[in-house]
């Protein structure tokens, strides 16, 4: 399989997954196993101060070893917020690497893309190698490259929605546009899903809940890294035209009864 | 040593102090490998927790991570 590589770093699957949201951290560990991704998310969140972290944690379920981490910075919605769980997310983790989300709706969750790009631009300043979750938006996936993202990770559709890539034209421009990996992140809701966004030219794609919230995670988690696989070589066999009207796959000449 | 009230994660918090970030963490009982912590809005390195003086009115915010996506 063609590599895939960030900011220097090359991964041996185009797919990423988070640790939101399983049944259990057990179920969780199977579906990660099971997905063959090298790198997962997670978010930064207060301790809590009556467990404290004697008890189990979540670092306990992944091999760090074999999973890389990106922190991400869910949750925030203004640059200040971001940029301050970014470098928590740096000091608790093992890299300088960050999914930074800047939302900009509670009901949609959709990114607020001003904020984004100067959160971007700041934390890049900063050392940072900035994946920014945006919008399906040309425009400003080129303002979060200018600005020094590292990939550009537009979504399909809502987080959490399992609706589909629901503008793939869009997703097809920015591939054409971006001189950086381009990640459809969020909005798949099952295995054609990933493979349509791996078809459109996505050089990986995001995803949580479509495992997470499936009646067997690892399943899905199987299916989700077949899908990736299959949506990528598509993309590089290169797909037929399409056209109106039938054309024979069997010769015209020779039929009996003629 | 005598009590200290700071903003520990948004709340009020007392405590015998003043303490290091490793005293408080210890007194918390929080592995110190796992976590991050910010003191008066500077996100600190872990190798400066044996050095850093909380006291009266600071802001303390100690995080790790979870489940996300």
């Amino acid at each position: 399989m063609d590599s895939f590589t960030i900011a220097g770093k090359t991964f041996a699957s185009r797919l990423i997954i988070g640790t939101g949201k399983y049944p259990s951290h057990a179920v969780m560990v199977r579906a990660h196993e099971a997905s063959g991704a090298d790198m997962v998310t997670v978010a930064v969140r207060r301790v809590n101060l009556v467990r404290g972290t004697k008890e189990e944690s979540l670092l306990d379920y992944i091999d760090t070893s074999k999973y890389f981490l990106l922190p991400n910075t869910a949750g925030c919605y203004t640059v200040d917020d971001a940029v301050r769980t970014a470098r928590l997310g740096r000091e608790a983790g093992l890299s300088n690497w960050v999914k930074l989300e800047v939302i900009g709706d509670e009901r949609t969750l959709f990114p607020d893309n001003e904020a984004l790009v100067e959160a971007t631009r700041v934390l890049v300043r900063e050392g940072f190698v900035v994946l920014p979750y945006t919008s399906d938006d040309p425009v400003v996936c080129r303002k979060l490259e200018d600005a020094g993202a590292a990939a550009v990770m537009p979504l399909g559709a809502p987080i959490g929605s399992g609706l589909g890539i629901q503008n793939p034209n869009n997703i097809r421009i920015i591939r054409e546009f971006s001189r950086v990996p381009v990640i459809v992140d969020a909005g798949v809701g099952t295995a054609s899903d990933a493979a349509f966004a791996m078809e459109l030219g996505a050089d990986g794609v995001l995803m949580n809940t479509a495992i997470a919230g499936a009646q067997d995670p690892p399943a899905m988690a199987e299916a989700m890294k077949h899908a990736v696989l299959a949506g990528r070589l598509a993309y590089l066999a290169g797909r037929i035209p399409r056209k109106l009207y039938a054309t024979a796959s069997s010769p015209l000449e020779g039929l009996v009864g003629r | 040593m005598s009590a200290v009230t700071i903003t520990l994660n948004g709340d009020p918090f007392d405590v015998s102090g003043p303490l290091t970030i490793s005293e408080l963490l210890a007194r918390l009982d929080i592995d110190a490998r796992r976590v991050a912590v910010e003191h008066n809005l500077v996100v600190l390195k872990r190798t400066t927790f044996d050095g850093v003086v909380v006291r009266e009115g600071d802001q303390v915010e100690i995080v790790n991570f979870v489940g996300g996506g």
